[in-house]
């Protein structure tokens, strides 16, 4: 099988950016389901890359591949220059080879869930602190008050000490989105972040996406909002069948997209 | 629209005195007052030191036994989620046979099984065990942790299931380590889970403690029983028992709801 190795193209991104990302030849298998044969994805700091597709395309997969929620296959993958070692698991896939060094990377990639995944036995600001104490020994006085400020930027500081339960579900995914801003995240990693969202409440989550996007934060989205994507995405990559069909400028692609599955995907969802 | 209660917020008001509240009060008052004009009571004045002493044992043996039993139940629920088969046989194995034998028979076995083989050991009997082990109370305590914990593993173990996997995921996400992830989101969801049945198991235990009266230990029960012996009144003393477990009870309900209503619950 052969690797899709792309030439990495820079518009709105600096060439002195460093490598925030670097997926290389990435293969998953699900049992006899191979999900991902062979996608390579690049993203430099300041890149906002989206990754679109159909379902069952891949797109979530390969994103929970980049920090290892996902064991892949086979391949190479590289967080700000790091190369995460991999070891064979024994049934033909592998697993992070050294636990610590996948819980470091972890704790600076700031993930958003479909289903938001607050914990539910925590207050919402609770939630917001807790990577940084327990994870990253911050002070919880210091935590407390950057906490305070997230909070305050994503619309829910007079919610802080409220259950997730009793939070809508875009108050959630915005709590959720303070969470993960909350460790500093060099890469910022949304799956499908609106999915799971009542169509009324799209809106205020996206808002504070595009915000976080204008600010030139490095961010891998998965998403299925196409008017979106174009907007705030300095990248898009179209997944197909566990392979990258076409990658491109935002423009490019939904403008003039040149493969005909991309050209069916986009009057399809469009 | 959507309206938002806590438990708490639902609970009426109890200082009214609606008429059916008074009506019960007053049948009561009626029958404490027949109770303590009609039935004798002057036995207290010669057992009340014992009566509290053994409540004070009925009571420590409820807390170390919940407290060990709760403890050793953590691993024996965890082993049958998500451990190897030589864990999970053994703690499954371990909480069928608990469950599947009466309380009384552990008992018994412990201290006149295992109680009486350690005198036959002369090294036992040198040691610094044997003021130990030539008591009742601790085959008591042990056999009822063991049994705790046979009861309660089954429980955690299905609480330990029940915390979706994104919660779990979500701490994986952010770098927690193995151990991080168990006590800050894993543990914790669990013992919420749980919390209603653990209530109910730990009254369950509290109705268990007078069975440590056929070893001769003694507590509560066990003085009320002396006080039948002694004095041949009969009734009296096993009153004064049931209401004195009721309120243990009601106090164990109570602690329990406290602790529930720290994390409030979205009703409807």
């Amino acid at each position: 099988m052969t690797a899709t190795i792309m030439a990495i193209p820079r518009h709105a991104v600096t060439d002195t950016a460093a490598e925030a990302i670097h997926v290389e030849d990435l293969h998953k298998k699900f049992g006899a389901l191979h999900v991902l044969k062979g996608v390579s994805l690049s993203a430099r700091d300041g890149d906002v890359v989206a990754i679109i597709g159909g379902s069952g395309s891949g797109k979530s997969t390969l994103l929970r591949c980049i920090n290892c929620l996902e064991n892949p296959t086979s391949g190479v993958i590289r967080v700000n220059g790091e190369e995460i070692r991999l070891k064979p698991d024994g049934n033909g896939s592998t697993l992070p080879a050294d636990r610590k060094q996948i819980e470091r990377v972890r704790s600076r990639l700031g993930m958003v869930f479909q289903s938001f995944n607050l914990w539910t036995h925590m207050t919402l600001i609770e939630n917001v602190i807790e990577v940084p104490v327990h994870v990253l020994g911050v002070k919880r006085e210091m935590a407390i008050i950057e906490a305070e400020k997230l909070l305050a930027r994503v619309g829910l500081l007079e919610k802080r000490h409220v259950y997730p339960a009793f939070l809508s579900g875009g108050q959630q995914q915005r709590g959720a989105i303070a969470r993960a801003l909350a460790v500093q995240p060099r890469v910022m990693l949304f799956d499908e972040p609106t999915s799971s969202l009542d169509p009324e409440l799209i809106g205020e989550v996206l808002g504070v996406i595009g915000d976080l996007a204008r600010e030139g934060r490095t961010m891998i989205l998965v998403t299925h909002e196409m008017k979106f994507a174009r907007e705030v995405a300095t990248r898009v990559v179209f997944l197909h069948e566990g392979r990258v069909e076409e990658e491109g400028p935002p423009d490019a692609i939904f403008g003039s997209p040149k493969s005909e599955r991309l050209q069916q995907f986009i009057r399809r969802v469009g | 629209m959507a309206y938002f209660t806590t438990v708490a917020a639902n609970c009426r008001p109890f200082a009214r005195l609606e008429p059916h509240r008074v009506v019960l009060i007053v049948i009561g008052l009626v029958l404490i007052t027949a109770a303590a004009v009609f039935m004798r009571w002057d036995w207290l004045a010669d057992y009340y030191m014992l009566a509290i002493a053994g409540l004070w044992r009925s009571i420590w043996i409820l807390i170390v036994t919940c407290v060990f039993g709760f403890v050793l139940a953590l691993p024996l629920g965890l082993a049958q989620v998500v451990g190897p088969s030589w864990l999970s046989l053994p703690a499954k194995a371990f909480c069928t046979v608990i469950r599947g034998t009466p309380l009384l028979l552990q008992i018994w076995l412990l201290y006149y099984g295992l109680g009486s083989l350690f005198p036959q050991y002369p090294w036992i009997r040198e040691s610094d065990i044997w003021p130990l082990v030539r008591q009742a109370w601790p085959y008591a305590v042990l056999a009822l942790t063991l049994s705790f914990a046979g009861y309660v593993g089954e429980v955690m173990r299905g609480a330990f299931a029940g915390v979706p996997s994104g919660q779990l995921e979500a701490g994986r996400a952010f770098g927690m380590n193995r151990w991080k992830l168990f006590r800050r989101v894993w543990l914790p969801q669990a013992i919420h889970k749980a919390l209603p049945t653990l209530a109910g198991e730990t009254v369950m235990q509290l109705k268990s403690t007078p069975l440590v009266a056929t070893i001769t230990v003694v507590d509560l029960y066990a003085v009320s029983a002396r006080v039948r012996q002694d004095t041949l009144v009969i009734y009296e003393p096993l009153l004064l028992l049931a209401l004195t477990y009721m309120v243990l009870t009601g106090l164990l309900v109570w602690i329990f709801s406290r602790i529930e209503a720290r994390i409030p619950v979205r009703v409807g």
